[in-house]
């Protein structure tokens, strides 16, 4: 007995299944229950899935609260301000670093760069060293003027935690902005020079116009990064400056009110997974590979 | 190349020089200042001494830098492994599922880490799994939070990697365990160690996750950093995070000084 057709059947049921595609099970198994089965518990905390039925009440509750509000605010004032300071600062420095080299530019360049490796809170424990109610520069200028109070505490207001985010995000937008001027032709610049083109021309028409797709991208990781800051502004730890993360954890570990915690924490996630949305879009759209991004 | 005057050139890089300067500059001379005050009650230190290093390893401090280690190469050297099971995976996958397993994986970087923290405090506090107070639940935390920058860094490399090495090596006659063992590997070995730093580095300077989750067994530096400048003992907080900052760029040049197949291959 020698019928084909068992085996016709067989070899069809065998093809869908391609067995090395099992391989990412084992990664995805991990992922699942470390990361996106907290995520779900988390989100159904925030609906009270402890022991009544679903609902929005919790949101309605902790949306309506001005703490929550002023965190939110706080938050997106922050990491916007933030994000726009990075990348002026990050513009300039890196255009400067460029365009205008000198001996151990690259030197400089490296040295910012070792920022992403430090701690983000070793910037605001410097800051309080200097900008901190006795720090460098209140102690001089109280010295100086003889004021019997330190003058300037804008280190304990949101533009405290502002500067300290701009110094540790800038070189994420170094990073893609150096990348993206080393692919500009430098005979570009010298013919449109000796063509009689000024340097704020050469920049506006030939070199910010190469670097748009290095600002989106680092700028959009810039947002994500500040909105899920939370190091800088616990270690500066000003009164009134009160963000999504840090209201998570003084809710979930100060007050032991895990429920109202999940709520924030959905929204702050919902947050971040929007702006995510933006930086893959902008990295899909102009090839964030080459413009340096992971 | 943009500016040709001298005036201008020299205005170019004084910019530069303000803007690092104060940015940069200051800070890390600040903290490093601060780190060897002996005493400070007016702008600048009075006199200077070793004394807080001195306290930092011999106190808890010591046992946190520790912690910080271990958790850091742990949660670093499964983050590796894991992403780059995943990576090497996906490449069997057709192209639609892949994409979708691409973003799966990179999420975790997107979350905010005391989210993070918050969902495995929540989740593991509970049946069926109760690891809430342990070791693990604080590797557990930096693993989730580091994995996707090493995946994303093990899948880079080997977008980067020439396709002709493997398909030679299986027109030979490898097997496919053979070929990932001494052709894939090996290639890839300079994107592993750059993976593992980055994510060393992110694991010893982790708070957010870590603040929520820890055991009193179980401090990182980090956190035992916090608790003494929220006691208002700056300097001794300053002399520690020179420390951590130190000890991580040590670990850093450790790593980038071992010598990879694929580097003296090409050289």
């Amino acid at each position: 007995m020698h019928s084909p057709a068992p085996k016709a059947a067989s070899a069809t049921l065998a093809r869908p299944v391609d067995l090395t595609t099992l391989w990412i099970a084992p990664p995805l198994l991990v992922l699942g229950g470390l990361f996106f089965y907290p995520l779900v518990l988390i989100l159904g905390q925030s609906l009270g899935s402890d022991g009544s039925a679903l609902s929005l009440r919790f949101y309605a509750q902790v949306l309506a609260t001005p703490l929550f509000q002023g965190a939110l605010l706080h938050t997106i004032v922050i990491a916007v301000a933030s994000s726009v300071g990075c990348l002026t600062l990050g513009f300039v420095m890196a255009l400067v670093l460029s365009f205008v080299p000198f001996p151990g530019a690259r030197g400089i360049a490296r040295l910012i760069d070792t920022f992403i490796a430090l701690p983000t809170f070793l910037v605001a424990l410097a800051f309080t060293f200097i900008y901190g109610s006795a720090g460098l520069l209140n102690m001089s200028l109280m010295a100086t003027f003889h004021l019997p109070l330190p003058p300037i505490d804008f280190l304990y207001s949101p533009w405290g935690v502002i500067l300290a985010e701009i110094t540790v995000y800038t070189p994420f937008v170094m990073r893609p902005l150096l990348a993206s001027f080393s692919l500009i032709e430098p005979a570009q610049i010298e013919v449109a020079s000796s063509l009689g083109a000024g340097p704020w021309r050469i920049i506006r028409q030939i070199i910010l116009p190469a670097a748009i797709p290095a600002l989106l991208a680092g700028g959009s990781l810039c947002l994500l990064l500040t909105v899920n800051e939370f190091g800088i502004v616990l270690f500066i730890g000003a009164k009134g400056v009160i963000t999504l993360p840090l209201l998570v954890y003084d809710k979930a570990i100060q007050e032991f009110d895990y429920t109202t915690a999940c709520v924030i924490a959905m929204v702050n996630i919902a947050l971040s997974l929007s702006l995510y949305s933006l930086y893959r879009l902008v990295v899909a759209r102009f090839g964030g590979r080459n413009a340096g991004l992971v | 190349m943009l500016v040709w005057s001298r005036t201008g050139r020299a205005g170019a890089w004084g910019v530069l020089a303000l803007l690092f300067g104060v940015v940069y500059g200051v800070p890390l001379v600040m903290i490093a200042l601060a780190s060897i005050a002996g005493q400070w009650n007016g702008a600048l230190p009075s006199h200077l001494s070793l004394g807080h290093y001195a306290e930092a390893l011999d106190g808890d401090s010591a046992a946190q830098l520790r912690v910080s280690i271990v958790t850091g190469a742990v949660a670093s050297a499964v983050a590796m492994f894991l992403g780059s099971w995943a990576a090497l995976a996906l490449r069997n996958l057709r192209p639609a599922p892949r994409r979708l397993f691409d973003m799966v994986f990179f999420l975790p970087s997107a979350v905010p880490s005391v989210s993070v923290g918050l969902g495995l405090l929540v989740a593991f506090s509970r049946q069926p799994l109760l690891l809430n107070g342990t070791t693990l639940i604080v590797i557990i935390a930096h693993f989730v939070l580091i994995s996707a920058f090493t995946y994303g860094n093990v899948s880079a490399g080997l977008s980067r990697l020439p396709p002709e090495f493997e398909l030679v090596a299986a027109s030979l006659g490898a097997r496919p365990g053979y070929r990932l063992r001494r052709v894939t590997l090996p290639l890839l070995t300079p994107y592993l160690i750059a993976a593992f730093s980055l994510s060393f580095a992110m694991s010893m300077g982790e708070v957010g996750a870590t603040i929520m989750v820890y055991p009193p067994g179980w401090v990182t530096l980090p956190v035992g950093i916090f608790a003494l400048t929220d006691r208002g003992e700056v300097f001794a907080g300053a002399a520690l995070t020179m420390l951590l900052a130190i000890t991580t760029l040590i670990v850093l040049l450790g790593l980038s000084r071992i010598p990879t197949k694929a580097v003296t291959r090409q050289g």
